[in-house]
């Protein structure tokens, strides 16, 4: 590691991990989720913990805390606190450890409240079960942390409950739950996950003054690199349970020497300009991670281990790209812009009241006078927070949604919307959708095959059972899947693979447009590198017209042409992408990009 | 909050008045309500005459608002079997099951809370798993059969308590209450334990899944990773968010013990609305039938409407709406 | 016989559904236990020694036998016979075959009923949904044995005498039915309403497939699991509330007795010593009861999401 050039004394280590081996019992036998950890916490420190998932990032945040889920225990190494071992107490023992030198904060603010008790209660009772002191002093002690977490008007606030805040102010409560037992040691695991890109920078600076202030040692638990970047001082990149590197922040993530932190970081997007396509990321990395878990027989069934492979015969990509593009030759006679809005208004749950105007609501206002185009071949990245009516406008297109005042145009020709549309009008064909989460988007009960085919049998494109299955084939190795997933339930498959399901279940209909919403946020980033680049290479191939919505500026910035921005449903600004990025008009987007957490801080003298 | 109880309160007046309607329509056309009246030998112009007075050539709806009418102001009309007014039989009865079921609820309650959570809290231990075969057969085994078994080992072979009847009772004004003597209470002992058995393992199960249930929430985690220790953990967080459902539960439970008793009351001929019902039944006693059905009904709506009310005061996310 | 055991749960590594299953001690017996039951009982015509039924073959001379083991015992009769000279065993074989016809007819009414209903609430909600649910609301203001009794109660007042007794099963069958069904549709609504959030619905909804399409092909056969629970668990209340309606004499006629028939009468004779007639049909009601219960127990853990 780089000596300092201070010469300041390096505080005390707090927390010291040797070895570390964590394995779990489950009906595939005996799993290791983390193996041979080496790591170490100071205090005042800040160590970043990230990994995508099944990296078993949180699985080491249990295992310091001996929270370990299930049938988890630690078969190896040791943990050390303060020259303490922690790994061989006895559950009574860490009980009185946790809160007292050891806390953590989960992920979801919403659930780590308690609903029935008055934030006050909970707060009082924590401080209380740790010092012997009278219900006024633990009260003044609780105001005093909400106070210092940035809660404003404390005292009142006490006494209210959790569903009373939002998501940003329950995530303080959270903290100052967490800190009112004055530990040591905090373990944060996704602690700004769940929450809006400006709250989340409020969070994080929060944390990083805690730390400093209170010198209290923090393990942050998470997949956005982003985040690491913001404020860890130093960092451990974790995959399929190990280390694959560790230092100072700025070095690994600048100068990353390990291959898969390379992929990891070239995975990233960026935010400081636009790349033709991801490069130099790790293909193998979307592996089936359930398949990795159970083992090198299942691996090898995977296609991996070069058995003859599975094949429906005529069916390849070649044959999926010529189908596809004998249709896109007849597409080049499509109107410009290919999808048109204007004054577009959605109202949810306005009602007139039931009996003398008892119960009348005046209803959200999702969208508000809400116009743009999308020229035809290219693709209009839709940018907005929580909120902002991003969703809302992709159900209103897609005709989920009906509009309360507005029209929208497809191909030239009015569009009907909503309940007006009819099941069989031509646009449900040309007009297609990806979804966010690929956990939900595909039938658990239908096989790969069938969820392919919906589209060719809704639209009539293939006349045989044979023909599908070839098309449903092709279009499956177009996208990257071996042929055999047909055989396949979702269940099986990972949630990159999942996704690129969706995505052939949408080229199966031979579409114009497509609607992608948030495509990737529910991925892991090396995955999400490799999706963005098969929808940038569809795109281009096929001449297809998107709308790629997403909450992260980054990712909107490598794949948009023209951009529109929302904030609360209403348009805040609109033009080219690189235009935008490069010096923003509004106020708005000058936040946004001010928030996002971006590696440009890389660039910047490091910490100490 | 009174919007809420507002609107609870129109669809219970909606229920109500479906369940009259429905009861109207068995009293007015399931048997011939004169035919049930006269002997063999009245003439047609008396039935003819019988007919008018009782008001059964009139139009559908004057009958109706009629038969409501005669509900609301505590008419009740006359048993066909028995010869006698409806609201005074119902009167002399009631007591003797809500007594019952005063008493088995105790039971299942007392018991029942407790022990789920107890069963929940200690997984795999002997005792836990002792009570849980214990509740399952509970659960299995038709109430009958439980009071037969209990009237033959406690009744017969032990001789030990009474096995039908009231025993002796207090008459505080028109109310005949068994607790006050301990004949009454010998006698209510095994009708209240058959009934009992029942609801308390509906209860001990409902109570131990919501439980399993609360234990794995974030909440739970996030205190139990605060260092709170065990007891409040459990008996403070987590069973206050368990006894909200359970409320609702338990509510119905006591209309579940309504229903129950007309099958301990047969097995222990206990004189309650149970037994009233079940002849009724057999003899096809329309009039019974009918009022009966919309008194339960009545009770379980204004069970319904407590519970939901109940329900706003303890979750304040009910009460307060979201933010 | 271990080893046969092995080489299932082997099998099962792959399904999760038969892993827990084959690792669950409990849920196998009572398995075991039910489909021994069902099948014994659905073969009573060629297994049962006597036909109970058959006039013809009862001797009121036979009367009060007690069981084949006993002093006084006749080794035809192997657990002796009623009061009217029916051979036990015989009587529990038919009965049980009774209970289960009826049981099952009335949830696979309740089912199709309710679930049918519950699907329509849950994807199309509205008015729909405001009209079922009200129906829903007056049906629960009245608990499941009041609504079978005066089901029970409004034929016998409808039918003439004779047809009464010959229509009884069916009566009896729509009676215990009309009391279960809103468990069935309450839960496929509130499956439902969950499903239609999912992104499935909405891409086949997108893509503009027929919603009858959507309800039956894509959204029932996610909902099979927390259904399959109430299924299992009401047919045991069915099977529960037979018994107690033939017990109180408003249920099968009384010249085919079910178990809960034999119960009464049995009980009748119990205090004058005969308690054979009581205690078999009792034992056997209540273990088929149990098993399904374990079975609906097990069941219920396996689909339950949030316990996983």
């Amino acid at each position: 590691m780089v000596p300092d050039a201070s010469n300041e004394t390096l505080p005390e280590t707090l927390l010291e991990i040797r070895d570390l081996t964590v394995t779990f019992a489950s009906r595939f036998g005996k799993q290791t989720a983390i193996e041979n950890i080496d790591m170490d916490v100071r205090r005042g420190e800040i160590v970043g913990l990230v990994g995508e998932s099944g990296a078993g990032k949180s699985t080491i945040g249990a295992a310091i805390n001996g929270l370990l889920p299930g049938t988890g225990r630690i078969t190896g190494g040791t943990v050390t606190l303060s020259g303490e071992r922690l790994d061989i107490l006895s559950e009574a023992s860490l009980h009185r450890l946790r809160g007292d030198r050891i806390s953590m904060i989960f992920q979801d603010p919403q659930t780590s409240l308690n609903p029935l008790m008055r934030i006050g209660e909970q707060l009082i009772e924590t401080i209380r079960q740790h010092r012997d002191c009278r219900e006024e002093e633990a009260r003044s002690l609780a105001i005093a942390l909400l106070e210092d977490t940035g809660i404003a008007d404390a005292a009142t606030r006490m006494s209210a409950w959790p569903h009373q805040f939002s998501g940003g102010m329950r995530q303080r409560v959270v903290i100052a739950l967490a800190l009112c037992t004055e530990p040591e040691l905090i373990t944060a695991d996704e602690p700004t996950t769940a929450l809006d890109v400006s709250i989340q920078k409020q969070i994080l600076a929060l944390i990083r003054r805690l730390a400093d202030e209170r010198q209290v040692g923090i393990i942050l638990i998470t997949h956005d690199i982003g985040v690491i970047a913001e404020i860890s001082d130093r960092v451990v990149v974790l995959r399929h349970g190990q280390v694959k590197e560790r230092g100072i922040t700025a070095r690994v993530l600048g100068q990353p020497e390990d291959s898969y932190t390379r992929s990891l970081m070239a995975a990233v997007p960026r935010m400081d300009r636009k790349l033709e396509r991801f490069r130099g990321i790790v293909e193998a990395v979307d592996t089936d991670a359930a398949a990795t878990r159970r083992g090198p027989s299942a691996r090898a069934s995977s296609g991996a281990a070069g058995k003859p492979l599975w094949r429906v015969s005529g069916a390849s990509a070649t044959a999926a790209s010529d189908w596809l593009l004998g249709e896109s030759n007849e597409r080049s006679a499509v109107h410009d812009p290919i999808l048109s809005l204007r004054h577009v208004d959605v109202i949810f749950d306005a009602s007139p009241g039931y009996l003398f105007g008892l119960g009348r609501r005046p209803g959200v206002r999702a969208l508000d006078d809400v116009s743009f185009d999308v020229a035809a071949g290219s693709v209009l990245g839709l940018v907005g927070e929580s909120g902002s009516g991003k969703s809302t406008l992709a159900k209103t297109i897609t005709g989920l949604v009906t509009p309360t005042r507005g029209t929208l145009h497809f191909d030239g020709q009015v569009l009907p919307s909503g309940r007006a549309r009819s099941r069989s009008h031509p646009s449900r064909r040309r007009i297609q959708m990806i979804f966010q989460d690929p956990f939900s988007s595909l039938n658990e009960r239908h096989s790969v095959e069938s969820i392919l085919i919906e589209p060719l049998r809704e639209y009539d494109q293939a006349g045989t059972r044979v023909e599908r299955r070839r098309l449903a084939a092709s279009v499956l190795e177009l996208v990257g899947l071996p042929q055999r997933a047909l055989l396949r339930y979702p269940h099986q498959f990972s949630g990159g693979q999942r996704q690129r399901i969706a995505v052939a279940r949408a080229l199966l209909a031979r579409p114009e447009l497509l609607v992608a919403d948030e495509p990737t946020s529910a991925l892991d980033v090396s995955v999400q590198a490799q999706i963005l680049n098969l929808l940038k290479d569809l795109q281009s191939t096929f001449g297809l017209s998107m709308l790629f919505i997403s909450h992260n500026l980054a990712v909107v910035r490598q794949m948009a042409d023209r951009i529109v921005v929302l904030k609360q449903g209403q348009r805040v600004e609109y033009g080219a992408s690189e235009a935008f990025f490069e010096s923003p008009v509004s106020a708005y987007g000058r936040e946004l990009l001010r928030e996002t957490p971006s590696l440009a801080l890389l660039d910047a003298p490091p910490r100490r | 909050m009174i919007a809420l109880v507002a609107r609870r309160l129109l669809q219970s007046l909606f229920v109500m008045a479906m369940v009259s309607l429905l009861a109207f329509t068995l009293f007015r056309f399931v048997g011939d309500p004169v035919a049930q009246m006269v002997g063999q030998e009245t003439s047609l112009e008396d039935q003819a005459r019988l007919r008018a007075s009782l008001g059964l050539d009139d139009p559908v709806i004057t009958q109706y608002a009629n038969f409501v009418g005669n509900l609301l102001s505590g008419e009740f009309g006359y048993s066909y079997r028995t010869r006698q007014p409806i609201g005074e039989m119902i009167l002399s009865r009631m007591p003797a099951t809500f007594e019952l079921g005063l008493a088995s609820l105790a039971i299942s309650l007392l018991l029942g809370i407790p022990a789920g959570i107890y069963t929940a809290i200690r997984r795999g231990g002997v005792v836990a798993n002792l009570i849980l075969v214990v509740t399952l057969i509970g659960v299995s085994v038709p109430t009958f059969v439980i009071g037969i078994f209990l009237i033959y080992v406690f009744g017969v072979e032990l001789g030990w308590l009474p096995t039908f009847g009231r025993g002796d009772t207090v008459q505080i004004g028109w109310w005949k209450t068994s607790f006050l003597t301990l004949d009454g209470w010998r006698s209510l002992l095994l009708p209240a334990l058959t009934l009992g058995v029942y609801q308390l393992t509906l209860t001990m199960r409902l109570v131990r899944s919501e439980m399993r249930h609360v234990l794995k929430t974030d909440y739970i985690r996030f205190a139990r990773a605060r260092g709170i220790d065990a007891r409040a953990l459990y008996l403070g967080h987590a069973l206050k968010n368990t006894l909200v459902p359970v409320i609702t539960i338990v509510g119905l439970q006591f209309g579940g013990v309504i229903a129950f008793s007309i099958v301990t009351e047969a097995v222990f001929q206990w004189p309650g609305l149970g037994l009233l019902f079940l002849d009724s039944i057999r003899y096809v006693d329309i009039p019974v039938m009918s009022v009966y059905l919309v008194l339960i009904a009545l009770l379980f709506v204004i069970i319904n409407l407590i519970v939901d009310v109940l329900y706003a005061v303890i979750d304040p996310r009910v009460r307060l709406g979201d933010a | 016989m271990s080893t046969l055991l092995e080489r299932l749960r082997r099998l099962g590594t792959e399904n999760e559904f038969l892993y827990l299953f084959l690792h669950s001690r409990l849920a196998m017996i009572a398995a075991t236990v039910a489909v021994l039951g069902m099948g014994a009982a659905a073969l009573a015509p060629l297994i049962a020694p006597f036909d109970p039924y058959d006039i013809g073959s009862v001797d009121i001379l036979d009367s009060l036998v007690p069981p084949g083991w006993t002093d006084g015992g006749d080794a035809r009769f192997l657990l002796g016979t009623d009061d009217q000279g029916r051979d036990l065993w015989s009587a529990i074989l038919y009965g049980t075959r009774l209970s289960l016809v009826v049981g099952l007819s009335a949830i696979v009414f309740a089912s199709v009923l309710g679930v049918t209903l519950g699907l329509l609430a849950g994807y199309l909600g509205g008015r729909l949904d405001a009209v079922i649910m009200r129906i829903a609301d007056v049906q629960l203001a009245l608990p499941a044995i009041l609504t079978a009794l005066l089901v029970d109660g409004i034929a016998r007042g409808l039918l003439p005498r004779d047809t009464h007794d010959e229509l009884m099963l069916v009566v009896l069958t729509v009676a215990i039915g009309l009391s279960l069904w809103v468990n069935f549709a309450r839960t496929a609504r509130a499956s439902t309403f969950v499903e239609r959030q999912k992104e499935y619905v909405q891409a086949a909804e997108v893509m503009g497939v027929h919603p009858l399409r959507i309800l039956l092909v894509h959204i029932l056969p996610n909902i099979l699991g927390p259904l399959l629970v109430i299924l299992t668990i009401d047919l045991a209340v069915a099977v529960l509330l037979e018994a107690t309606l033939s017990f109180l004499g408003v249920g099968v006629p009384p010249n085919q007795p079910s178990l809960g028939t034999l119960i009464r009468t049995g009980t009748e004779y119990l205090f004058s010593g005969e308690w054979w007639i009581v205690l078999f049909p009792s034992l056997t009601l209540v273990v088929l009861i149990v098993a399904v219960n374990v079975l609906g127990d097990f069941l219920r853990d396996v689909f339950d999401p949030r316990l996983r």
